[in-house]
Parts: C-alpha cells; structure tokens; sequence
C-alpha cells in the first residue's frame, strides 16, 4: 500500500515534469532547436533504438562498465583484505591510495591513453581507476572494524585461517562493504561517461558528443535520458534491492 | 567425547600481565585452581578483577603471561557480549561449529533440532537473530556451544543482560542442561546469589590484580532456586568477602580519578 502510494506521487510529479517541459517548449521560450519538445525527444529514442546506433552504444558502455568494474571490485576486494593485515601495506599503499583517491579518475586518461594507445585498454583503465580505491578503502577499514568478539567466537567454534575470513570476516563486512561497492560503481560511472566523450570511442558518451556535433538538442536529450535510466536501473534497483535484503537480516 | 574422569581441568600458577601504552597491568595474579570433570564452579569478583581474561585464557583465546592450562579438547565459550552472527538464521548460526567440521547435512539438520528443542527454540530456526529477545539470544548461543559437546562449558556472564523473570528461567533450564550433558562448566558472574544457586563451588576473586581470595562449597539439593533460605543464607556470608573487595576497588577507582 505505501509502495503504491510512492509509485503514484512519483508518477504525478514526472507528468508534472513533463507538463512544465512541454509548457516551455509550447510558449516558444527558447528556440526549439535548443529546447526540442518531449515528442521529438521521445523520437530520437526511438530512431536511435530502431537504428540500432543507440542499443550498440548502450551496449559497449554496459559492456566497458561491467569489464572495468568488475575487475575493480576483484582486485579492490584483494587489496583491502591485504592491506588491512599487512602493517607494512597499510603504513605504504594504504597511504598512498588515500592520496590517490583524491584525483579525479579522468585526470588518468592521458596518462592511459600514452601507456595504452587509443584504444579499449586505456578507457578499462579509467573506469577501474574510478572504481577501485573505494573499493579498496571500503573493504580494509571495514576488516579492521569487524568486532574482535566475532572474530573470537568464530575461533571457539573452530573456523581457523582461511575458514575464518571466509565464514566470519567476509559476511560481517558486507554492509560498509556493499557501501563501498556501490560508491565505487558510480564512480566507474561517471569515468566511464568522461572517458567516452573525452575520448570519442562508441559509446554512450560519444553519442552524446555527437548530438552537440550536429546541433542536434534531442539526441543529447535522448542519450542524456538514456544514461539517468541507467544509473538509476543500478543504484536503485540493483544495489539499492540488495541493501535492502541486507539491512532486512541483520535488523539494521 | 570420552573423558578419563580421574583427569581433572587444571590451571596452574597462571598470571596475566597486560601492556596499556607503557603501563603495566597485572590481571591475574598467580590463579591456582582443579576442576573435576561435571563440576559446576562459579567465579565472583569485582569489576576489572581478570575474571574475564582468565576464561580467555583456558578458552585459549589468549596466552598468559605465567603458568599453564592443563585441559582436554576444546572449551564452548558463551560471551560476555552478545556474539550471535548477525547474518546468519538461527539454525545456521548453530550450525556454525558443525559446518566447520565438514559433517554431513542431514546429520547436522538433525542435531540442531536437537538443540534447538534442548534450550526450547523449535520453530524459530529460520529467525533471524534481532529478531529474537535477549533470552533467546542466549539460548540460540548456548545451543551453538552445546552442540560441539565440548567437555568445558565457559560462561562469562552469560545472563546479566536478561531481566529478573527471564533469568530464573535460565537458571532452571542451565541447571537442566547441565544434568542431562554432564558438562564441565565455570561459570563467571557479578551476581552472588546465581553463583550460589548455580554452582557446586564458588571461587571470590580479589580486587585487581585477581587472586582466588576464597572458596565456598555449596552442598544444597538441585534444582535450587533464588529465593531458597540456604541460598540467601550462603550469599550473604560471601557477600561480606566480596564487599571488602569492591571497597578496595572503589578506593584504586578514586585515586586514579585524583591523579
Ligand atoms: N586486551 C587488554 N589490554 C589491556 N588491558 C586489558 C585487556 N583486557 C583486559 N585488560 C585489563 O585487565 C583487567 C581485567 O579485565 P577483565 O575483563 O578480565 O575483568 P573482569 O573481571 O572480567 O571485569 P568485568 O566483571 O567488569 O567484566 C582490567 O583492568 C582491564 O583493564
Ligand atoms: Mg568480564
């Protein structure tokens, strides 16, 4: 029931959103090649869809995204893990990480684009650089936070070592883990989006680049659109849906 | 598991020193103690007297400074804190231990519903623990220890988070339990009437550093409960031990406030 009444409030104020758009479009506030209407908006879409330019740049992105992001969290998991045990690590890359985490990850790309060459590897790299360092920092201060009386009980009941973190430290870091993934997710994101427009591959943000290319308002609408819905699909619905079930088990 | 009854759990001349910035703590000051197998001690004591650190120690969950723990297999430990596993449903959360062992699923399945029945949790297997009352919390703890069978059952305060009425009930069920298993159980507590009802002996510490200060036996029929006269009687005269050394360990409290 409250569900529904949210989905119902949200519903009105997108109308409402649109409404007003088209409202300005209507009374000819700015040019209509600046300001296209929500029709010719909705036509793009459906060109870029039927043509397939869209769906293939939908595509490579997730595709870059998925490539980037995954081994961001891969090696982002082990590094944390290590860094939290390893005095010496945490005193070095601990503190370098922290460092490095200060700079935006598209200040990378040059550097990539030199070790790399224009190509797939150089954008793979930004976006894991993007992803990476909240992962990391995400996974090692939430092991050392793990309440030693776990860590203890674990022992009496006899998971030792590798059993240990794999049946105690894991699960009792998922929540400020899960945080950390999802920082990191929209982090890669954003990268990932600058890294195409700055670097013109196909892509979403090449599409986007494009639209401006050839005056074309509704195409950089449309895409615009089309990277909300996706950021949206993710951090709500997938993470967002996962937090959820976690929070719901532990009674957080 | 068969145990050797002659055998007995002993701690020997152990002392515990801590290291706090530079400072050193003396926890534990030469504790001597032998504990038959099946025997029910109680240990009571001021706040900070080492009671604690001394279960840590047979637990071996940590090492002391002095002395040795002469023991068979390893000790189930229920915390002072509660430790259920927030992500884990009750019957996986007493599972734990057996999963570690790599037994089969049906024969675990089976033992948990054992223990489950034993402390009076069936049909809660699939909760989640903040979905269970303090009491339960225990419970579901105490039957992850139990179902491990060790032959050394440690408690460090265990009830004290549980209100009154709750924990009469714990009592009758531990005492219960504790005939049925057989098990060897020292038990560490701030409350000297449930030392008293629970216990075959009761061990009073000093004040920091802790020193077995003295021992009561309690030779009283079982089940006993809170209000029985004997008990009240037997509390009150280790009442009186205790109270010195909680004055002491005001006193250390005070001056250190001063300084
Ligand atoms: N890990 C530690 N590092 C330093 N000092 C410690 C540590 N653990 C315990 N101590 C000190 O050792 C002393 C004994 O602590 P312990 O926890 O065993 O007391 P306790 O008798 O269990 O007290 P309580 O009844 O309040 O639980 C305390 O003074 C405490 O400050
Ligand atoms: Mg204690």
């Amino acid at each position: 029931m409250k569900k529904i009444k949210l989905a119902i409030k949200i519903i009105i104020f997108l109308l409402l959103l649109f409404g007003l758009w088209y409202g300005l479009y209507y009374f000819k506030i700015w040019p209509a090649w600046l300001f296209p209407s929500p029709q010719q908006v909705w036509k793009t879409l459906l060109k870029g869809l039927a043509n397939k330019t869209l769906i293939i740049g939908i595509l490579i992105s997730l595709k870059r995204i998925f490539i980037g992001f995954g081994s961001a969290l891969l090696i982002g998991t082990i590094l944390g893990f290590l860094i939290a045990r390893i005095q010496i690590l945490k005193e070095t890359l601990g503190i370098l990480l922290l460092g490095l985490q200060t700079l935006p990850s598209i200040c990378w790309l040059p550097l990539a684009l030199l070790w790399f060459g224009l190509n797939e590897k150089a954008i793979v790299f930004v976006v894991i650089i993007g992803a990476i360092f909240s992962i990391t920092l995400s996974v090692q201060a939430a092991v050392l936070n793990v309440p030693i009386i776990y860590l203890q009980a674990g022992k009496i009941l006899g998971a030792k070592k590798f059993t240990l973190y794999r049946r105690v430290v894991l699960p009792a870091i998922m929540p400020s883990y899960l945080t950390g993934i999802k920082q990191g997710w929209s982090f890669a994101w954003r990268s990932l989006m600058s890294g195409e427009m700055l670097f013109i591959t196909v892509g979403l943000g090449q599409l986007l680049m494009f639209g401006r290319e050839l005056n074309d308002m509704s195409q950089v609408l449309a895409v615009m659109l089309v990277i909300i819905f996706i950021g949206v699909f993710f951090d709500q619905l997938v993470f967002g849906f996962i937090d959820r079930q976690l929070k719901r088990r532990w009674g957080l | 598991m068969t145990l050797n009854i002659s055998m007995k759990l002993q701690i020997r001349n152990i002392n515990k020193k801590f290291n706090n910035n530079g400072h050193s703590i003396e926890a534990l000051d030469n504790i001597n103690m032998e504990i038959s197998y099946g025997e029910f001690v109680c240990l009571v004591g001021p706040s900070g007297c080492g009671k604690s650190t001394l279960l840590n120690i047979i637990a071996g969950l940590s090492t002391p400074s002095q002395g040795r723990i002469i023991k068979q297999g390893q000790p189930g430990f229920m915390f002072q804190e509660p430790t259920l596993f927030p992500w884990l449903k009750v019957k996986d959360n007493v599972a734990f231990g057996l999963k570690n062992l790599h037994q089969e699923k049906t024969a675990i399945k089976e033992k948990v519903d054992h223990y489950l029945k034993m402390v009076h949790l069936s049909g809660f297997e699939n909760a989640y623990p903040h979905e269970l009352s303090g009491g339960m919390k225990q419970r579901t703890a105490l039957a992850r220890t139990l179902i491990l069978d060790p032959p050394i059952l440690l408690m460090d305060e265990p009830f004290a988070a549980l209100d009154a009425q709750t924990r009469e009930i714990m009592y009758t069920e531990l005492q219960e339990i504790w005939r049925i298993t057989k098990k060897t159980i020292v038990f560490v507590t701030h409350n000297v009437r449930e030392a008293v009802c629970l216990g075959d002996r009761v061990l009073v510490f000093t004040a920091r550093p802790g020193r077995i200060k003295k021992e009561f036996f309690i030779n009283l029929p079982r089940p006993r409960d809170l209000g029985n006269l004997e008990v009240i009687k037997i509390s009150n005269a280790i009442h009186e031990e205790l109270k010195e050394e909680v004055e002491k360990f005001r006193q250390e409290m005070e001056t250190h406030e001063k300084n």
